[in-house]
């Protein structure tokens, strides 16, 4: 099953790659959604899945990142058709390839045991994500696509010189190297202190940087301004997530040794810090697909400072992961028809987006009540979770400093978007015949109807989970 | 571990500082290209001649002294530039720069105990050293083909701790190669993608349509 898990998308890759139509090629990306939510459903379902003598586990975690990187690729596999025929001028086939391949290495990272192979994941699927923000194949892409590779590249490094010294943590206390996370959690106790504090935070900002927190984000804004909306959907719930994983691992060893505090002052500061630059630069951003890379650098500083706060915080953090990440699906694919409606990402020139395209407006609105926080969507709940744990924990400034920032944002984001959606439509309404279609709508709102679904009611199955992970991380239910 | 380790290392640093100093690409070129090679030695000075380690030091002196200073070559060429021009922190005050992060490195590398094979030795302030050397090239110049080669050196860095490693952790020293797959993405994007007509020139600092 470990294997199934990566070797499927993989397998639709190179079918993908085979097809000659361009037509056709897009309902790949569909079927190798549906194949690979089956797949996931099962594999969750299965006490134990793994691989590789150790190498391949799906842990608690692992299967949080799993069970959302493949429901929201099943969101994005059934909206592609419907897109790429609107984009029927560019050649798709290595975009639909590149996507599937990406897909594979988020399954690998979700499950990757070891800290060479979860560092490999992610440089493949930071490699595999290049292609996909070229798409578009203008200056401005380009120009993305330079800062993603050249910045990434760096956290990629940074990655990999952090696992090299959490190796010497090893090393410098005679114990026998291993790199998988089991033994290192076994070991952990024994680790060389200096060095396992100086692994955690070059990790955290090789890791960091992956997952957009400031001030590592800087690639952020361009990749997901100048990305297709899928392709934002994709990164900004699929691909930070899996850094995050990463992180949470890292936080867990720390803990299991002894230093769990100087960890979670670390992402608190960072986390704050995420927070409040994306908020500053949020009021002033008139690009609306930019301003959703800044809500997600926001909500990346959230599951950090979640994670810092530790206790009922971790429970908090890990069910917005989940929030988030849907919710982002339901903003960049929203705002992908709204771009396509009036062919400018600029807030100027965009208005009455609501009678232009009133399915997508009413979607990307309602994605923007989601993701500020407002009831009764999920992210809601898990901010509250998170605020409450801060304040259970005597953190006070640092849940009033949380609660202001997600005003700010709330303020900022939210002039932005009224002006979006409300009013008239305008010039260039008529610029484009794009008209929502049930092929590029029903996707959103199915993403919508599990974040509100979430807010309200949280399954058992999924609950019994995130409280077995965040106990698992030392926090509690 | 041989006893020249530790010269070969100050060479490594004096390359940093080589590379940082110049406006020519083609010396850029040659430093980076030398430093790829001399880690190559380093790989067979610390395990003293081991299979692995002789392996190692084949493909490193292959990959990093050889095949890609002759991609980055090539992409000059293509780019038809000489020089980089004005980069945002000019030469005299990056060597400085790159002083403060040797020492800084140094004085850091102090606080971490070593391992008993490696005690006394410079890998891992040399290490840190050239991974700060590297950010700074990447960061403060602005032609594509510099940035390619400041990511070179900040891998290079990478690298010289991985020899330590190389031993006890040789699937981490391996995979790390995959790294270099990033610097022939970048010399790729400057070929195929042709980053210069794309932006008139190769100068990156055009690449501002997106700023804030």
């Amino acid at each position: 099953m470990a294997y199934a898990l990566v070797l499927i998308p993989v397998l639709f890759a190179i079918v993908a790659a085979a097809i000659r139509s361009d037509r056709v090629r897009p309902w790949v990306l569909t079927a190798a959604g549906a194949v690979q939510g089956l797949a996931v459903v099962r594999a969750l379902t299965m006490p134990a899945v793994a691989g590789l003598e150790g190498w391949l586990v799906l842990d608690g975690p692992g299967r949080l990142v799993m069970g959302l990187t493949s429901a929201l690729f099943f969101a994005c596999a059934l909206y592609a058709p419907g897109y790429l025929r609107q984009r029927s001028d560019r050649p798709n086939r290595v975009f639909v390839t590149c996507l599937l391949l990406l897909d594979a290495m988020l399954m690998l990272l979700a499950e990757a045991h070891h800290l060479g192979l979860m560092w490999v994941a992610l440089e493949a699927a930071t490699l595999s994500a290049a292609p996909l923000l070229t798409f578009n194949r203008n200056q401005r892409s380009l120009e993305a696509t330079w800062k993603y590779l050249l910045i990434g590249g760096v956290g990629v490094a940074l990655a990999l010189l952090g696992s090299l010294f959490l190796a010497y943590s090893e090393l410098q206390a005679e114990l026998e190297p291993s790199l998988l996370f089991g033994v290192l959690l076994e070991q952990a106790p024994h680790l060389s202190k200096p060095w396992l504090h100086a692994a955690f935070v070059i990790l955290f900002i090789g890791y960091g940087t992956k997952m957009g927190l400031a001030p590592m984000h800087t690639w952020k804004p361009d990749a997901y301004g100048e990305a297709p909306g899928i392709v934002g959907a994709m990164l900004a719930g699929g691909v930070t997530n899996g850094a995050f994983l990463a992180i949470v691992r890292f936080d867990r060893i720390c803990q299991a040794a002894g230093d769990g505090k100087f960890a979670q002052e670390l992402m608190l500061v960072m986390g704050l810090l995420s927070m409040g630059l994306a908020g500053a630069f949020m009021a002033r951003q008139r690009d609306y697909k930019r301003m959703l890379a800044y809500s997600s650098v926001e909500h990346m500083g959230i599951l950090v400072v979640g994670l810092g706060i530790g206790g009922a915080g971790v429970f908090g953090s890990m069910l917005h992961m989940i929030n988030n990440g849907l919710t982002k699906g339901v903003l960049f694919l929203s705002a992908a028809n709204i771009h396509r409606a009036f062919g400018s990402k600029n807030v100027e020139d965009v208005s009455g987006a609501l009678r232009r395209v009133p399915a997508s407006g009413a979607l990307f609105l309602a994605g923007f009540f989601a993701v500020t926080g407002s009831p009764p969507f999920g992210p809601f709940l898990s901010e509250l979770t998170i605020v409450r744990a801060a304040f259970a924990a005597g953190r006070y400034g640092v849940a009033a400093a949380f609660l202001v920032m997600l005003a700010v944002v709330f303020v900022g984001m939210g002039s932005a978007v009224v002006s979006i959606a409300q009013g008239s439509p305008s010039q260039h309404a008529q610029s484009t015949t794009f008209r929502d279609e049930l092929g590029t709508v029903a996707p959103i709102a199915l993403c919508l109807a599990v974040v509100l679904m979430l807010g309200v009611w949280v399954p058992p199955p999924l609950e019994r989970l995130l409280g077995d992970v965040a106990i698992s991380l030392g926090g509690a239910r | 571990m041989s006893s020249a380790v530790d010269p070969v290392l100050v060479l490594v640093l004096l390359l940093n500082f080589y590379v940082v100093g110049t406006s020519r690409l083609h010396a850029v070129i040659n430093g980076v290209a030398l430093q790829g090679a001399v880690l190559g030695v380093l790989a067979l000075l610390v395990h003293s001649g081991s299979v692995l380690s002789v392996l190692v030091a084949l493909a490193t002196i292959l990959l990093k002294g050889l095949l890609m200073p002759m991609m980055l070559r090539r992409a000059m060429r293509e780019a038809s530039i000489r020089r980089e021009v004005e980069p945002f922190i000019d030469y005299v005050p990056s060597l400085l720069a790159v002083a403060v992060a040797t020492g800084a490195s140094f004085a850091f590398a102090r606080r971490l105990p070593l391992a008993p094979q490696h005690v006394g030795s410079l890998l891992v302030p040399a290490s840190l050293a050239t991974v700060g050397t590297g950010f700074l090239v990447l960061a403060t110049r602005r032609k594509a083909i510099t940035q390619a080669a400041g990511y070179v050196v900040l891998e290079n860095g990478v690298f010289v701790l991985g020899v330590g490693l190389l031993e006890a952790m040789p699937f981490l020293v391996e995979v790390g190669v995959l790294l270099d797959l990033f610097v022939a993405i970048f010399v790729m994007g400057i070929i195929i993608y042709q980053v210069n007509r794309e932006f008139a020139s190769l100068d990156t600092a055009r690449l501002s349509n997106l700023k804030e």
